[in-house]
Protein backbone atom coordinates (compact mmCIF):
# COMPACT_ATOMS: atom_id res chain seq x y z
CA UNK A 1 0.00 0.00 0.00
CA UNK A 2 1.44 3.17 -0.67
CA UNK A 3 1.18 6.08 1.18
CA UNK A 4 -1.82 7.79 -0.76
CA UNK A 5 -3.38 5.24 -0.50
CA UNK A 6 -2.87 4.79 3.56
CA UNK A 7 -4.23 8.52 3.54
CA UNK A 8 -7.26 7.78 0.83
CA UNK A 9 -8.03 5.40 3.47
CA UNK A 10 -7.80 7.52 6.42
CA UNK A 11 -9.85 10.02 5.16
CA UNK A 12 -12.58 7.40 4.47
CA UNK A 13 -12.61 5.53 7.18
CA UNK A 14 -12.66 9.13 9.36
CA UNK A 15 -15.61 9.84 6.96
CA UNK A 16 -17.32 6.53 7.98
CA UNK A 17 -16.64 6.34 11.40
CA UNK A 18 -17.86 9.94 12.09
CA UNK A 19 -20.96 8.69 10.24
CA UNK A 20 -21.91 5.89 12.38
CA UNK A 21 -21.02 7.77 15.45
CA UNK A 22 -22.99 10.68 14.84
CA UNK A 23 -26.00 8.46 13.18
CA UNK A 24 -25.87 6.35 16.45
CA UNK A 25 -25.75 9.62 18.84
CA UNK A 26 -28.47 11.02 16.73
CA UNK A 27 -30.62 8.05 16.90
CA UNK A 28 -30.22 7.62 20.85
CA UNK A 29 -31.41 11.30 21.07
CA UNK A 30 -34.05 11.14 18.89
CA UNK A 31 -36.83 11.88 21.20
CA UNK A 32 -34.81 15.13 22.01
CA UNK A 33 -33.88 15.96 18.59
CA UNK A 34 -37.46 15.89 17.49
CA UNK A 35 -38.94 19.79 17.94
CA UNK A 36 -42.71 18.61 18.56
CA UNK A 37 -44.98 15.77 19.84
CA UNK A 38 -47.90 15.03 17.77
CA UNK A 39 -51.41 14.34 19.05
CA UNK A 40 -50.85 10.84 18.71
CA UNK A 41 -47.68 10.15 20.54
CA UNK A 42 -49.29 12.62 23.76
CA UNK A 43 -52.63 10.23 23.41
CA UNK A 44 -49.85 7.14 23.60
CA UNK A 45 -48.40 8.55 26.26
CA UNK A 46 -44.73 9.45 24.55
CA UNK A 47 -44.87 13.15 25.57
CA UNK A 48 -43.88 13.68 28.74
CA UNK A 49 -45.92 14.30 31.83
CA UNK A 50 -46.35 17.02 34.21
CA UNK A 51 -43.32 19.04 32.58
CA UNK A 52 -43.01 21.19 29.45
CA UNK A 53 -43.28 20.10 25.86
CA UNK A 54 -43.99 21.32 22.62
CA UNK A 55 -47.49 19.98 20.67
CA UNK A 56 -47.40 19.96 16.95
CA UNK A 57 -50.03 19.54 14.69
CA UNK A 58 -52.51 21.15 12.46
CA UNK A 59 -55.10 23.44 13.99
CA UNK A 60 -58.06 21.67 13.34
CA UNK A 61 -61.38 23.77 11.18
CA UNK A 62 -63.72 25.27 13.33
CA UNK A 63 -62.46 24.84 16.36
CA UNK A 64 -60.60 28.26 17.13
CA UNK A 65 -62.73 30.11 19.75
CA UNK A 66 -61.37 33.42 21.47
CA UNK A 67 -62.69 34.63 24.96
CA UNK A 68 -64.44 38.33 24.25
CA UNK A 69 -62.55 40.94 26.23
CA UNK A 70 -58.91 39.08 26.65
CA UNK A 71 -56.42 37.45 24.65
CA UNK A 72 -57.56 34.20 25.20
CA UNK A 73 -57.75 31.72 22.77
CA UNK A 74 -58.96 27.73 22.38
CA UNK A 75 -58.61 26.04 19.75
CA UNK A 76 -58.17 22.28 19.09
CA UNK A 77 -54.79 20.51 17.74
CA UNK A 78 -55.50 17.17 15.55
CA UNK A 79 -53.12 15.29 13.80
CA UNK A 80 -56.34 13.50 12.14
CA UNK A 81 -55.97 10.42 14.61
CA UNK A 82 -55.93 12.12 17.52
CA UNK A 83 -57.25 15.44 18.93
CA UNK A 84 -55.87 18.13 21.76
CA UNK A 85 -57.40 20.75 23.19
CA UNK A 86 -55.25 23.58 23.61
CA UNK A 87 -55.80 27.19 25.64
CA UNK A 88 -53.33 30.01 25.01
CA UNK A 89 -53.39 33.56 26.11
CA UNK A 90 -51.16 35.89 23.83
CA UNK A 91 -50.52 37.20 20.63
CA UNK A 92 -50.89 35.18 17.81
CA UNK A 93 -48.28 34.83 14.45
CA UNK A 94 -49.43 35.61 11.22
CA UNK A 95 -49.22 32.64 9.74
CA UNK A 96 -51.55 30.76 12.59
CA UNK A 97 -55.02 29.83 10.94
CA UNK A 98 -57.38 27.16 10.89
CA UNK A 99 -56.08 23.98 8.94
CA UNK A 100 -52.43 25.18 9.26
CA UNK A 101 -49.50 23.60 11.04
CA UNK A 102 -49.09 25.09 14.76
CA UNK A 103 -46.60 24.41 17.37
CA UNK A 104 -47.23 24.76 20.96
CA UNK A 105 -45.13 25.01 23.98
CA UNK A 106 -46.81 24.10 27.69
CA UNK A 107 -47.75 21.60 29.49
CA UNK A 108 -50.52 19.08 29.58
CA UNK A 109 -53.44 19.73 32.82
CA UNK A 110 -55.00 16.53 34.36
CA UNK A 111 -58.00 17.61 32.35
CA UNK A 112 -56.46 16.68 29.32
CA UNK A 113 -56.30 20.30 27.90
CA UNK A 114 -52.75 21.63 27.06
CA UNK A 115 -52.42 24.86 28.25
CA UNK A 116 -49.40 26.79 25.80
CA UNK A 117 -47.13 29.68 26.96
CA UNK A 118 -46.18 30.18 23.72
CA UNK A 119 -47.27 29.11 20.24
CA UNK A 120 -45.72 29.24 16.68
CA UNK A 121 -47.14 28.88 13.56
CA UNK A 122 -45.65 25.96 11.32
CA UNK A 123 -45.41 27.30 7.30
CA UNK A 124 -45.68 24.66 5.07
CA UNK A 125 -43.40 24.01 2.00
CA UNK A 126 -46.35 25.30 -0.34
CA UNK A 127 -45.83 28.81 -2.41
CA UNK A 128 -49.03 30.30 -4.45
CA UNK A 129 -49.89 33.62 -5.79
CA UNK A 130 -53.32 34.78 -4.29
CA UNK A 131 -54.73 34.09 -7.81
CA UNK A 132 -54.31 30.15 -8.02
CA UNK A 133 -54.74 29.91 -4.01
CA UNK A 134 -58.87 31.79 -4.28
CA UNK A 135 -59.67 29.39 -7.69
CA UNK A 136 -58.80 26.46 -5.44
CA UNK A 137 -60.51 26.94 -2.58
CA UNK A 138 -63.55 27.73 -4.90
CA UNK A 139 -63.00 24.72 -6.98
CA UNK A 140 -62.60 22.76 -3.44
CA UNK A 141 -65.19 24.85 -1.69
CA UNK A 142 -63.18 24.55 1.30
CA UNK A 143 -63.80 26.49 4.49
CA UNK A 144 -60.33 27.84 4.90
CA UNK A 145 -60.19 30.79 7.16
CA UNK A 146 -59.42 34.20 5.17
CA UNK A 147 -55.90 34.12 3.10
CA UNK A 148 -55.65 37.76 2.54
CA UNK A 149 -55.00 39.07 6.15
CA UNK B 1 -3.26 8.38 -17.73
CA UNK B 2 -4.60 11.92 -18.96
CA UNK B 3 -3.81 13.02 -15.31
CA UNK B 4 -1.63 15.68 -16.66
CA UNK B 5 -4.33 18.88 -16.08
CA UNK B 6 -4.55 17.70 -12.49
CA UNK B 7 -0.76 18.35 -11.80
CA UNK B 8 -0.75 21.23 -14.09
CA UNK B 9 -3.38 22.65 -11.46
CA UNK B 10 -1.31 21.72 -8.48
CA UNK B 11 1.69 24.35 -9.27
CA UNK B 12 0.83 27.55 -7.55
CA UNK B 13 2.12 29.67 -10.82
CA UNK B 14 -0.30 27.86 -13.04
CA UNK B 15 -3.36 28.55 -10.56
CA UNK B 16 -2.69 32.10 -10.17
CA UNK B 17 -2.58 32.76 -13.81
CA UNK B 18 -5.79 30.66 -14.42
CA UNK B 19 -7.21 31.98 -11.62
CA UNK B 20 -6.92 35.58 -12.76
CA UNK B 21 -7.79 34.90 -16.68
CA UNK B 22 -10.87 32.55 -15.53
CA UNK B 23 -12.28 35.48 -12.91
CA UNK B 24 -14.09 37.42 -14.82
CA UNK B 25 -16.12 35.06 -16.41
CA UNK B 26 -17.64 34.02 -13.46
CA UNK B 27 -18.09 37.71 -12.15
CA UNK B 28 -19.42 39.40 -14.94
CA UNK B 29 -22.71 36.53 -15.42
CA UNK B 30 -22.69 36.49 -11.52
CA UNK B 31 -23.29 40.43 -11.45
CA UNK B 32 -25.78 40.11 -14.25
CA UNK B 33 -27.85 36.69 -12.83
CA UNK B 34 -27.92 37.82 -9.76
CA UNK B 35 -29.48 41.77 -10.65
CA UNK B 36 -32.11 40.02 -12.84
CA UNK B 37 -32.80 37.17 -10.19
CA UNK B 38 -33.49 39.71 -7.47
CA UNK B 39 -35.27 42.01 -9.92
CA UNK B 40 -37.80 39.42 -11.11
CA UNK B 41 -37.82 38.01 -7.67
CA UNK B 42 -38.51 40.96 -5.69
CA UNK B 43 -40.69 43.31 -8.18
CA UNK B 44 -41.71 40.57 -11.11
CA UNK B 45 -43.35 37.44 -9.10
CA UNK B 46 -46.15 37.36 -7.23
CA UNK B 47 -46.98 37.67 -3.50
CA UNK B 48 -47.81 34.44 -1.48
CA UNK B 49 -51.52 33.64 -0.68
CA UNK B 50 -50.57 33.30 2.75
CA UNK B 51 -47.17 34.66 3.47
CA UNK B 52 -48.01 38.45 1.23
CA UNK B 53 -44.90 39.45 0.38
CA UNK B 54 -42.88 38.66 3.20
CA UNK B 55 -42.33 35.60 1.20
CA UNK B 56 -39.32 37.07 -1.27
CA UNK B 57 -36.85 36.61 1.76
CA UNK B 58 -36.59 33.43 -0.09
CA UNK B 59 -35.01 35.04 -2.79
CA UNK B 60 -32.09 35.70 -0.27
CA UNK B 61 -32.57 33.29 2.17
CA UNK B 62 -32.88 29.91 -0.14
CA UNK B 63 -29.86 30.87 -1.98
CA UNK B 64 -27.51 31.56 0.91
CA UNK B 65 -28.62 28.20 2.47
CA UNK B 66 -27.77 26.68 -0.21
CA UNK B 67 -24.58 28.19 -0.61
CA UNK B 68 -23.69 27.32 2.81
CA UNK B 69 -23.87 23.91 2.30
CA UNK B 70 -22.05 23.97 -1.19
CA UNK B 71 -19.11 26.12 -0.24
CA UNK B 72 -18.57 23.51 3.03
CA UNK B 73 -18.82 20.43 0.21
CA UNK B 74 -15.94 22.40 -2.00
CA UNK B 75 -14.29 23.37 1.29
CA UNK B 76 -14.20 19.55 2.50
CA UNK B 77 -13.68 17.79 -0.58
CA UNK B 78 -10.45 20.37 -0.91
CA UNK B 79 -9.24 19.42 2.12
CA UNK B 80 -9.61 15.82 1.88
CA UNK B 81 -7.37 15.91 -2.11
CA UNK B 82 -5.10 17.92 0.12
CA UNK B 83 -4.85 15.47 2.32
CA UNK B 84 -4.10 12.67 0.48
CA UNK B 85 -2.34 13.98 -2.56
CA UNK B 86 -0.59 16.39 -0.38
CA UNK B 87 -1.22 19.08 -2.77
CA UNK B 88 -0.49 22.75 -1.38
CA UNK B 89 -3.27 24.26 -3.48
CA UNK B 90 -6.10 22.29 -2.46
CA UNK B 91 -5.32 23.03 0.98
CA UNK B 92 -5.16 26.96 -0.13
CA UNK B 93 -8.68 26.48 -1.60
CA UNK B 94 -10.09 24.85 1.45
CA UNK B 95 -8.83 27.65 3.44
CA UNK B 96 -9.98 30.37 0.97
CA UNK B 97 -13.84 28.72 0.73
CA UNK B 98 -13.98 29.41 4.80
CA UNK B 99 -14.93 32.63 5.43
CA UNK B 100 -16.96 32.53 2.16
CA UNK B 101 -19.12 29.65 3.41
CA UNK B 102 -19.20 31.75 6.86
CA UNK B 103 -20.51 34.62 5.79
CA UNK B 104 -22.92 32.88 3.11
CA UNK B 105 -24.16 30.56 6.71
CA UNK B 106 -24.67 33.92 8.73
CA UNK B 107 -26.80 35.25 5.78
CA UNK B 108 -29.70 32.02 6.08
CA UNK B 109 -29.38 32.49 9.67
CA UNK B 110 -29.91 36.14 9.79
CA UNK B 111 -32.56 36.08 6.84
CA UNK B 112 -34.49 33.39 8.57
CA UNK B 113 -33.96 34.78 12.19
CA UNK B 114 -36.25 38.11 10.05
CA UNK B 115 -38.35 35.79 8.41
CA UNK B 116 -39.20 33.92 11.47
CA UNK B 117 -40.47 36.67 13.75
CA UNK B 118 -43.21 37.65 12.00
CA UNK B 119 -43.94 34.31 10.69
CA UNK B 120 -43.39 31.80 12.94
CA UNK B 121 -43.82 34.36 16.08
CA UNK B 122 -40.55 34.08 16.99
CA UNK B 123 -36.76 34.74 16.19
CA UNK B 124 -35.41 31.42 17.04
CA UNK B 125 -36.02 28.18 17.97
CA UNK B 126 -33.40 24.95 18.74
CA UNK B 127 -35.04 23.11 15.89
CA UNK B 128 -33.09 20.51 14.34
CA UNK B 129 -32.82 22.43 11.26
CA UNK B 130 -31.73 25.80 12.39
CA UNK B 131 -29.75 24.06 15.18
CA UNK B 132 -28.19 22.18 12.79
CA UNK B 133 -26.83 25.27 10.69
CA UNK B 134 -25.88 27.01 13.47
CA UNK B 135 -23.21 23.85 13.94
CA UNK B 136 -22.53 24.65 10.25
CA UNK B 137 -21.31 28.32 10.70
CA UNK B 138 -19.37 27.14 14.05
CA UNK B 139 -17.51 24.46 12.00
CA UNK B 140 -16.49 27.14 9.60
CA UNK B 141 -15.32 29.57 12.30
CA UNK B 142 -13.68 26.17 14.50
CA UNK B 143 -11.80 25.23 10.85
CA UNK B 144 -10.87 29.59 10.79
CA UNK B 145 -9.41 29.62 14.18
CA UNK B 146 -7.93 25.90 13.99
CA UNK B 147 -5.60 27.04 11.21
CA UNK B 148 -5.25 30.44 12.62
CA UNK B 149 -3.65 28.80 15.80
CA UNK B 150 -0.76 27.32 14.20
CA UNK B 151 2.13 28.82 12.37
CA UNK B 152 3.23 26.30 10.50
CA UNK B 153 1.29 26.33 7.12
CA UNK B 154 1.43 22.67 6.67
CA UNK B 155 0.24 21.80 9.77
CA UNK B 156 -2.34 23.70 9.63
CA UNK B 157 -3.49 22.49 6.34
CA UNK B 158 -3.35 18.64 7.87
CA UNK B 159 -5.37 20.31 11.51
CA UNK B 160 -8.12 22.11 9.35
CA UNK B 161 -8.03 19.43 6.84
CA UNK B 162 -8.89 16.37 9.60
CA UNK B 163 -12.01 19.08 10.99
CA UNK B 164 -13.27 19.88 7.63
CA UNK B 165 -13.34 16.23 6.62
CA UNK B 166 -15.15 15.52 10.13
CA UNK B 167 -17.74 18.26 9.74
CA UNK B 168 -18.46 17.00 6.12
CA UNK B 169 -21.02 14.63 8.25
CA UNK B 170 -22.84 17.66 9.54
CA UNK B 171 -24.22 18.37 5.59
CA UNK B 172 -26.44 15.65 5.06
CA UNK B 173 -27.69 15.81 8.47
CA UNK B 174 -28.70 19.27 7.48
CA UNK B 175 -30.41 18.49 4.42
CA UNK B 176 -32.71 16.05 5.85
CA UNK B 177 -32.96 17.55 9.15
CA UNK B 178 -36.65 18.78 8.20
CA UNK B 179 -37.71 15.22 7.05
CA UNK B 180 -36.17 12.80 9.95
CA UNK B 181 -37.24 15.17 12.78
CA UNK B 182 -40.47 17.40 13.47
CA UNK B 183 -38.98 20.70 12.96
CA UNK B 184 -40.49 23.95 12.70
CA UNK B 185 -39.32 24.17 9.55
CA UNK B 186 -40.26 23.39 6.30
CA UNK B 187 -39.72 20.71 4.31
CA UNK B 188 -37.94 21.81 1.02
CA UNK B 189 -40.00 23.14 -2.12
CA UNK B 190 -37.54 22.54 -4.89
CA UNK B 191 -35.33 19.81 -3.89
CA UNK B 192 -38.01 16.96 -3.59
CA UNK B 193 -39.28 13.82 -5.03
CA UNK B 194 -42.13 14.80 -7.20
CA UNK B 195 -42.85 18.29 -7.93
CA UNK B 196 -41.40 21.38 -6.94
CA UNK B 197 -44.43 23.06 -4.19
CA UNK B 198 -43.61 26.16 -5.79
CA UNK B 199 -45.41 27.66 -9.16
CA UNK B 200 -42.70 28.77 -12.21
CA UNK B 201 -43.34 32.36 -11.85
CA UNK B 202 -41.93 32.35 -7.99
CA UNK B 203 -39.79 29.49 -8.77
CA UNK B 204 -37.96 30.53 -11.82
CA UNK B 205 -35.94 33.98 -9.67
CA UNK B 206 -35.05 31.65 -7.39
CA UNK B 207 -33.21 29.25 -9.71
CA UNK B 208 -31.58 32.50 -11.58
CA UNK B 209 -30.32 33.74 -7.83
CA UNK B 210 -28.92 30.43 -6.92
CA UNK B 211 -27.33 29.94 -10.28
CA UNK B 212 -26.27 33.50 -9.71
CA UNK B 213 -25.00 32.98 -5.84
CA UNK B 214 -23.02 29.86 -7.16
CA UNK B 215 -21.18 31.82 -9.94
CA UNK B 216 -20.82 34.57 -7.26
CA UNK B 217 -18.91 32.36 -4.64
CA UNK B 218 -16.77 31.03 -7.89
CA UNK B 219 -15.43 34.54 -8.65
CA UNK B 220 -14.91 35.13 -4.89
CA UNK B 221 -13.24 31.92 -4.85
CA UNK B 222 -10.58 32.71 -7.85
CA UNK B 223 -9.82 36.09 -5.89
CA UNK B 224 -9.27 34.70 -2.44
CA UNK B 225 -7.54 31.76 -3.69
CA UNK B 226 -5.02 34.09 -5.52
CA UNK B 227 -4.43 36.42 -1.95
CA UNK B 228 -3.67 32.86 -0.74
CA UNK B 229 -1.48 32.03 -2.96
CA UNK B 230 0.45 35.10 -3.19
CA UNK B 231 0.56 34.32 1.01
CA UNK B 232 1.94 31.43 0.71
CA UNK B 233 4.75 31.77 -1.86
CA UNK B 234 5.77 34.83 -0.62
CA UNK B 235 9.72 33.99 -0.91
CA UNK B 236 9.06 32.32 -4.19
CA UNK B 237 10.89 33.78 -7.19
CA UNK B 238 8.05 32.81 -9.59
CA UNK B 239 6.26 36.35 -7.56
CA UNK B 240 8.62 38.42 -7.63
CA UNK B 241 8.85 37.60 -11.64
CA UNK B 242 5.14 37.23 -12.45
CA UNK B 243 4.62 41.03 -9.90
CA UNK B 244 7.67 42.69 -11.70
CA UNK B 245 6.91 41.65 -14.94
Amino acid sequence: MTPRQRRLGLVVGIIVGVSIAGGLALSAFRKHVTFFFDPSQVASGQAPVGESFRLGGMVANGTVQRAPGSLEVRFTVTDFAHDVPVSYTGVLPDLFREGAGVVAQGHLRSDGTFVADEVLAKHDEKYMPPAVAKSLKRRHGEARSDPGS
Amino acid sequence: MRWTWFHRLASPPYLYGLAARLTPWFAWPAALLILGGLFAGLVLAPPDYQQGEGFRIIYVHVPSAWMSLMVYVTMGLAAAVGLIWRMKVAHAIAASCAPIGASFTVAALVTGSLWGKPMWGTWWVWDPRLTSELILLFLYLGFMGLRAGFDDTQRADRAGALLAIVGLVNVPIIHYSVIWWNSLHQAPSVLRFGKPTIPGAMLAPLLILLLGFTLFFAALLLVRVRAEILQRERTARWISETLSG
